[in-house]
């Protein structure tokens, strides 16, 4: 920000993230999760509250929660323990939601990020559980005017995973870059897609101000509904100037939840009847509580992949990748795994990471993991194609017409380079033949080369070039030219 | 003359399907012409299912025509205490709030006695929500005890017990959450057995107090309570709190005599307060197992006294979060006429629910609030566990405890108005939903007046067996189940 009355005080930020995970089946019933189907279709006794119905805990989610909680470098309970949360609101099928309160899954955690300015930052992580996600209203025109409002229960039950970070974080910036490092590691882990747009990952912020040097907390606003990184920032940014211009006016900040409007981009502090205020928790009697086998436990800390801190940093140090193109390749597992694969089977780390960035990339989404694995172009034929131009059968302009073939065809490099009789000319005597031509037909920049005007050469060049059709293998002409011209 | 179906009990009327004397069809439908002629007097059924009942029953007299009957229940009718799931059958908990409700799946007890092959005749009347003793706070109608048409049948399964002792039913299912089968088993002077909890799954059930409820059978003697168990028991993958307990065959020891078993009489269950003839008959029945070749000796259960303060607690705070999804948002009873969706479920809860069940749903919810939570609810567990050992250090010494079901015999309608009066009436049952164990109520005499009186034989956990085989061998020293009331 460029005003900004926020000098004098540091910035308290503490960020609660809720992820969706990618299980097949809600927390806890066998409905399926996937998003986007037709209203109400997802649903059962169970995810509808009906009376009677009782909760089974997915296991899949449990070890997704337990790998996050590794890789976050928590610590595992071993037994944990649901609990209710109470609150009316009839997206809500049961009234209350199953969550976790006093034995949550994991807690005392921290991850490592990369600050803007290289430095880096530690945010600890307080505590992870889960929990279940509430269904969807839907009103009949505005919530002001609806003359009736609707339920969808698809995503009522759906697994959500809760993080909630300590108040470690010192700008908004930080922030955003928290977010985008935990998303980065929910993505390596398979554990959730990190889409913001379609909820499936969500944030809130904790935000408060106090005088530089001072140890205590200032009184904190929660702040809800951001929807993107980039709202992350915004809200935090205006959210901050807000509170340093208020406290140096002398007021003093409300303990509130306030709501991000993106577009006014301002925060506008909640209703007070928007939000409850006594959960009423206690231990969720229908579910045992959950004992974690120290030794499953310890296979899923085995199993964990490599984060994506750790592979930049190995992609910069094993491959002598610059820093920024480690950090594109590292955006999704899929995308790194890409690279090295590719990079094993032609052992040029910069041409490969050049070809990714600026051919693959230009095609397909870098976060999109299932696109990146059906890529018809594998990493095995992008290998292929780059020893096309390294052995010189292609000229490096060709390659990139190849490319385009090969993801509209699937075909390999080498079957279209064949077919299409892309095959660089590098037969001298043929060369020298449609070399001699050009010298005959322009005598111009013959004549200009002559006096000694050597950039003429370069017309001459792209004369032979066209003469074949692109194929001409330019180091030949190159080669050719000069010794004619000098001969003449 | 052909046999009258309905003076059997479940094992004598197999017997009589075996032997071609009846068919199922003949019995169901000498049920239902009792069942039309007198439930009028009685009022132990809510709903009567003729049409599912006839049409179960000949399929049962096709599997005895071709002698392959599929359990020792097949053709067997039998009656559910209406808060039990059926599948497009009404469930309403004798509650307004689901007078129009309709599951859309059976119970789990329900599957599996209709995988058995019984015949389900109908729905039993119950206090809203299985909160009573009882029946009389059924929203629809009162239940009289078959013994004496003044008097309460017991509750909160007094439609089912009063449906077994007039004869309207073979067997029953009902619950019990603080003694809801055995109190009304013993007013009515049939078997009631309330099941380990964990024994029987709750799936289906609509949930009272999620910790406590567990369903068992109401029988005209110990080896048809034994039978139905057999039926019902055994872990379900639907309900996470049920055990992973091998089922034995209940009925197999029946018939072993008591030498050798270690009764203990604990003194507490016959403090001040208890009515001198239910004194009699307990101690008289005591005395003819230790004639039978039991030991008995004095006990102590020292945290009795604090049983009912406990459970007022737990119970009615596990009930205000179970009973929060009726909201008139999704199925049952919804008020019109409301301006928005608070106003919608305020209306529809006031109009829904009865006086018994508001006053347990605000005790629930003050004991749960924020500042409350300790000093209730917490210290209220922390009782619980002390109840739970004074019966783990009873049975290091004793096999069985043997006392009193009920303080008293069945009262007036309308003698009990002050809600304190009628928890008390629970002082001697509430203990062991508390520890979760099995006990069994069966008849042991009669006041002076002719009213029923049960005695109550609890077990340790998962021990039915030994609880099973101590009440037969009561039952058949004694003789007193073979007396039924009088109605024609």
């Amino acid at each position: 920000m460029s005003a900004r009355p926020a000098s004098g005080w540091e910035v308290v930020i503490g960020l609660e993230i809720h992820a969706q995970l990618l299980t097949r089946s809600k927390m806890f019933c066998g409905c399926p999760t996937a998003f986007g189907a037709p209203p109400n279709t997802q649903t059962c006794p169970v995810c509808l509250g009906m009376p009677g119905v009782l909760p089974v805990v997915n296991r899949r989610a449990v070890e997704l929660g337990v790998r996050t909680a590794l890789a976050l470098n928590c610590r595992v309970s071993e037994r944990c323990r649901f609990a209710r949360k109470h609150y009316y609101y009839p997206d809500m099928p049961k009234n209350f939601q199953i969550s976790q309160y006093e034995e949550p899954l994991a807690r005392d955690g921290w991850l490592e990020v990369d600050l803007p300015d290289g430095s880096v930052r530690r945010v600890g992580i307080e505590r992870l559980h889960l929990e279940e996600d509430v269904g969807k209203l839907v009103h009949e025109g505005t919530l002001e005017t609806a003359q009736a409002s609707l339920v969808d229960f698809n995503r009522s039950g759906v697994p959500l995973m809760e993080t909630v970070s300590r108040p470690d974080i010192r700008s908004p910036e930080e922030a955003a870059a928290f977010l985008k490092a935990f998303r980065a590691v929910l993505i390596y882990l398979d554990v959730c897609d990190g889409n913001m747009e379609e909820g499936s990952l969500r944030c809130d912020a904790n935000v408060s101000l106090r005088p530089r040097g001072s140890d205590a907390f200032g009184t904190k606003v929660e702040i809800k509904n951001m929807n993107s990184f980039r709202s992350v920032q915004r809200a935090l940014e205006f959210e901050v100037e807000r509170q340093a211009r208020a406290l140096e006016a002398g007021e003093r900040i409300v303990q509130e939840t306030r709501l991000w409007d993106a577009d006014r981009g301002v925060t506008r502090a909640m209703r007070s009847k928007e939000y409850a205020h006594d959960y009423r928790y206690f231990p969720e009697p229908d579910l045992t509580p959950l004992a974690l086998d120290p030794a499953w436990v310890e296979d899923l800390r085995r199993g964990l992949p490599e984060l994506p801190r750790a592979r930049r940093q190995r992609l910069v140090s094993q491959y002598g990748l610059p820093p920024y193109d480690a950090d594109v390749l590292t955006q999704t597992r899929a995308l790194a795994e890409y690279f090295e694969a590719a990079v094993r089977e032609f052992p040029q780390a910069k041409t490969v990471s050049n070809w990714i960035m600026s051919e693959l990339l230009r095609v397909l989404p870098g976060d999109d993991e299932g696109a990146l694995r059906a890529s018809p172009v594998t990493p095995g034929r992008l290998a292929g194609l780059l020893r096309l131009v390294e052995d010189g059968t292609i000229s490096g302009k060709i390659a990139k017409d190849v490319f385009d073939r090969m993801v509209r065809t699937g075909e390999d490099a080498r079957t279209i380079v064949e077919r299409e009789g892309l095959t660089q000319v590098a037969d001298t005597a043929a060369l020298s033949r449609i070399v001699d031509e050009v010298i005959a037909q322009n005598p111009r920049p013959v004549e200009d080369y002559r006096k000694g005007k050597t950039v003429a050469a370069r017309a001459l060049v792209g004369l032979v070039m066209k003469a074949t059709g692109g194929k001409a293998n330019p180091g030949i002409v190159n080669r050719l030219l000069e010794e004619k011209l000098s001969k003449l | 003359m052909k046999t009258d179906a309905t003076r059997l009990t479940v094992h004598e009327l197999t017997a009589a399907y075996a032997r071609g004397a009846v068919t199922p069809t003949e019995a169901a439908e000498a049920y239902l012409e009792r069942i039309a002629k007198l439930d009028g007097r009685v009022g132990a059924y809510l709903t009567v299912t003729r049409d599912h009942a006839l049409a179960a029953a000949r399929a049962a007299d096709e599997r005895y025509r071709r002698g392959t009957p599929r359990s020792p229940l097949d053709g067997v009718p039998i009656a559910l205490k209406d808060v039990l799931s059926t599948r497009g059958v009404p469930t309403t908990c004798g509650s307004r709030i689901l007078e129009r409700y309709v599951p859309p799946f059976d119970a789990t007890a329900m599957a599996r006695l209709a995988d058995a092959g019984a015949v389900l005749l109908g729905k039993t009347n119950m206090d809203e929500f299985a909160m009573g003793s009882s029946t009389e706070h059924s929203a629809f109608r009162p239940t009289h005890n078959p013994w004496d048409p003044g008097r309460v049948p017991g509750g909160s399964s007094g439609g089912s017990a009063a449906a077994v002792a007039a004869g309207l039913a073979a067997a029953a299912l009902g619950t019990d959450t603080g003694g809801s089968i055995r109190q009304p088993a013993a007013f009515c002077g049939v078997v009631g057995l309330k099941p380990t909890y964990g024994r029987v799954s709750r799936y289906g059930l609509v949930a009272f107090a999620s910790s406590l409820d567990q369903i068992g059978p109401l029988a005209r003697d110990v080896r048809d309570a034994a039978l139905l168990l057999g039926a019902i028991a055994g872990r379900d993958p639907l309900d996470a709190t049920s055990v992973d307990e091998p089922v034995p065959d209940y009925t197999a020891a029946l018939g072993r005599d008591v030498r050798g078993l270690r009764l203990g009489v604990p003194r507490e269950y016959f403090a001040e307060g208890i009515d001198p003839d239910v004194e009699r008959a307990v101690r008289r029945a005591i005395a003819a197992l230790a004639e039978l070749g039991a030991a008995v000796e004095e006990i102590s259960l020292p945290t009795t006294e604090y049983g009912v303060a406990v459970y007022y607690i737990l119970a009615p705070a596990e009930a205000s979060s179970n009973l929060a999804r009726y909201d008139g948002v999704k199925y049952g009873l919804r008020v019109p006429g409301a301006r928005d969706l608070i106003e919608m479920s305020g209306r529809t809860r006031a109009a829904g629910f009865g006086a018994e069940v508001k006053r347990r749903i605000m005790l629930g919810t003050y004991v749960l609030s924020a500042g409350y939570y300790e000093a209730y609810y917490g210290r209220a567990q922390k009782v619980r566990t002390l109840v739970r050992r004074d019966f783990e250090r009873a049975f290091a010494r004793v096999d069985l405890v043997v006392a009193p079901t009920t303080p008293n015999v069945p009262f007036a309608h309308g003698e009990k108005q002050d809600p304190l009066s009628m928890y008390l009436n629970d002082a001697y049952t509430i203990p062991v939903n508390l520890a979760g164990l099995p006990a069994i109520s069966v008849p042991c005499g009669f006041s002076p007046a002719g009213l029923p009186i049960g005695l109550q034989l609890i077990g340790r956990p998962f021990d039915e067996p030994t609880v099973l085989r101590a009440a037969h061998a009561y039952e058949q020293a004694t003789g007193w189940v073979a007396r039924r009331p009088e109605l024609a």
